[in-house]
């Protein structure tokens, strides 16, 4: 177990230090002048030039990068160009936003795919299944932002019972933040939520056509034990593996989503930095999102090898 | 063994009396190609201490014919017919009723114990579990005790060790050991083998076979064992029934069957066995022969069985018209003991007179 965890922190670590180098080289790869689009369209050499050494943009992009990276494991990635507030305070003002929003869609998308997924795979081509199985494909082809504004129109306009848009802060009131949070999470949570129930449902029927279920059955077992020992107990293990990265997927921001509930996270900040050609806030955002995804990754497979003893320490 | 007194009608009373006794079971599934008809009127009885082979290829409604008994088949199976399992029809048991039976009255154990157990719980866990759904053991801890005592039983080193090792840390006959134990946890009168030993090295057979043989000896279990294997029937069995297209059509004690096969079918079956050289001529082996002979052609489907003798388009005898139209019934052929040998062919008591595989 703690040789695993050793082996694939390391693993980690290579994997984000290789995702760094390509963000680095990309953002700067993108055209657009950061320094001229933060002076406008009136300024003279000499400020640029300033401004573009005050930045680091004149040195070799080795120089840059290592500079960057060098900074980057203390924790400090930067000022932006654009506010000139530090990178990590910025993304960390962000992160409690996108994390509420995360895990409360997952919650929903799991509300949503386990109790659905199971009943369709427990009877198939039953009208729960086939109800189960339309609905899921609507869930899966609608974009975001259409299922987001249809939310807010019916549940923000027309019936009124929460905000529209917005965050508040759970510091702030946690009733508020709940009631905020409600819409945005539900229209990520029916997106990723579809994807999970037709997962679920797989691999529930996988579980099920498995010969221990007999042996269970051929035991005596009630079929409620059956089903939650030999059953969901074994479709658990691939579910766990499409949850974390749908989880990774809405914790690197939900750009759509965060845009059409005027939602302060991560992903319109990341938008924004594009923009404006913002290299620090960009590459610090790209390289938490890797951060995260790795960090996820490592978290379903250590989980995976406690819940599968067949995954050897 | 034991040489059950028999009855011709009922089979084997004797002893402990019939543990199981099915009649006319019939197995149907409706599928996009038809009816299927899977088991078509199988009749066998086993008595306490008894066990009964039930040989076939594979496809030949061996196992869907045991899984029925205990309900085990997908709920689109449409069986009939009666199993007075203790005087009780199991076919007429509701679910809720068959579970007090399953595990309890009945045990079983599958072909393959690489995927019969749980891979992700512990052995302990699931005989545990058994023995607490039965309410067999007081609380967690008493069934622990009673779930290394099994384990012990079937000969599993470090039984106490073993209650919290997964599966996969098992060799394979170890794991069969453990599904043995799990059959045998709820004190079954009756111990159904589907393929027990077919997945596992020949060694390990003989192991698992000595295994079951000695624990039905000491507890007077009745046995029904589905194989394909003749070694296996003719080291195990007192009575073998043969299946072929979900019919029996050859019953007998395994020294007549072996000794003197009546149906062309049970003939094809020992012919495409190596001979054993058998010495003392003794043990009911089966003479020796020159070659191998195979059984040309494959089993009909089930969606379109033969009008006549199911056998028929395979048959190398293929007697005459009434082969092709009229289903022989099950009749008696010689035999030599007290267990009426009989077989579904027109042709057994002739056959019998020539040497297998002529």
């Amino acid at each position: 177990m703690t040789a695993l965890a050793v082996r694939r922190t390391l693993q980690a670590v290579v994997v984000l230090l290789g995702v760094s180098v390509v963000t680095f080289a990309l953002v700067h790869l993108v055209p657009g002048d950061p320094v001229r689009l933060a002076l406008g369209t009136r300024f003279d050499q000499a400020t640029y030039d300033a401004l573009r050494e005050r930045a680091g943009l004149d040195q070799p992009l080795v120089v840059q990068y290592l500079q960057w990276i060098g900074r980057a494991v203390t924790g400090d990635l930067g000022v932006s160009f654009r506010s000139g507030d530090p990178v990590t305070a910025l993304i960390l003002e962000r992160l409690p936003a996108t994390l509420s929003l995360a895990l409360a869609s997952i919650l929903v998308a799991l509300l949503i795919a386990v109790p659905l997924g199971t009943a369709s795979a427990l009877r198939p081509r039953s009208f729960v299944d086939g109800a189960a199985t339309v609905l899921s494909q609507i869930g899966i082809s609608v974009p975001e932002f259409w299922m987001g504004i249809m939310l807010i129109l019916l549940f923000a306009g027309t019936l009124g019972w929460f905000p529209s848009s917005g965050y508040v802060p759970f510091t702030e009131d946690p009733a508020l933040w709940l009631r905020s949070l409600v819409l945005p999470a539900v229209t990520t949570g029916l997106v990723s939520g579809s994807v999970l129930t037709r997962f679920t449902r797989s691999s529930v029927l996988e579980a099920l056509g498995a010969e221990h279920v007999r042996t269970a059955r051929a035991k005596g077992l009630p079929p409620r034990a059956v089903l939650d020992w030999h059953v969901l107990r074994n479709a658990l293990l691939p579910l766990v593996t499409v949850t974390g990265v749908q989880l990774a997927y809405l914790l690197s921001g939900v750009v759509v989503v965060e845009i059409v509930f005027a939602w302060p996270g991560l992903g319109q900040l990341a938008l924004q930095a594009v923009e404006a050609r913002d290299y620090p806030v960009l590459q610090g955002a790209v390289l938490l999102f890797a951060f995260v995804f790795l960090l996820l990754n490592l978290v379903v497979d250590l989980l995976y090898s406690r819940l599968d003893p067949r995954i050897s320490a | 063994m034991t040489d059950p007194v028999t009855d011709p009608v009922t089979g084997p009373a004797h002893g402990g009396g019939t543990v199981l006794d099915v009649r006319d079971l019939r197995v149907r599934v409706d599928t996009a190609r038809g009816t299927a008809d899977i088991v078509n009127g199988l009749s066998y009885s086993v008595a306490a201490g008894e066990t009964v082979a039930v040989v076939g290829e594979s496809g030949s409604g061996k196992s869907v014919s045991v899984l029925a008994l205990l309900g085990l088949l997908p709920g689109h199976a449409r069986v009939s017919g009666t199993a007075a399992f203790r005087g009780r029809d199991l076919l007429a048991m509701s679910e809720a009723e068959l579970r007090t039976v399953r595990g309890n009255g009945i045990g079983m154990v599958f072909q393959d114990p690489m995927t019969s157990l749980n891979p992700v719980l512990t052995v302990g866990r699931q005989l545990t579990e058994g023995l607490l759904a039965h309410g067999r053991a007081g609380g967690r801890k008493a069934a622990r005790a009673r779930a290394a005592e099994l384990l012990a039983d079937v000969g599993l080193p470090d039984p106490r060790g073993a209650l919290d090792r997964y599966p996969h840390e098992l060799s394979g006959g170890m794991r069969q050991r453990v599904v043995i134990a799990i059959a045998l946890s709820g004190d079954p009168a009756l111990l159904i083998a589907d393929e027990a030993t077919t997945a596992l090295d020949v060694t390990v057979q003989a192991q698992i076979l000595e295994l079951v043989a000695g624990l039905q000896r000491e507890r007077g279990t009745g046995v029904v064992w589905i194989t394909h294997d003749l070694g296996v029937v003719a080291g195990t069995a007192d009575r073998v029934l043969v299946m072929y297209g979900g019919r029996c059509v050859e019953d007998g004690s395994v020294d007549d069957v072996f000794e003197a096969p009546a149906h062309p079918y049970t003939r094809g079956l020992l012919g495409a066995l190596p001979a054993l050289h058998d010495e003392d001529g003794a043990d009911g082996a089966p003479a020796e022969r020159p070659d191998l002979v195979a059984i040309g052609g494959t089993p009909p489907p089930p969606t379109d069985l033969p009008p006549g003798c199911v056998f028929w388009p395979r048959c190398p005898v293929r007697g005459d018209e009434r082969c092709a139209t009229e289903q022989p019934p099950l009749v008696p052929v010689r035999g030599s003991g007290p267990v009426p040998h009989r077989a579904a062919t027109f042709y057994g008591e002739r056959l019998q007179q020539t040497e297998v595989g002529a």
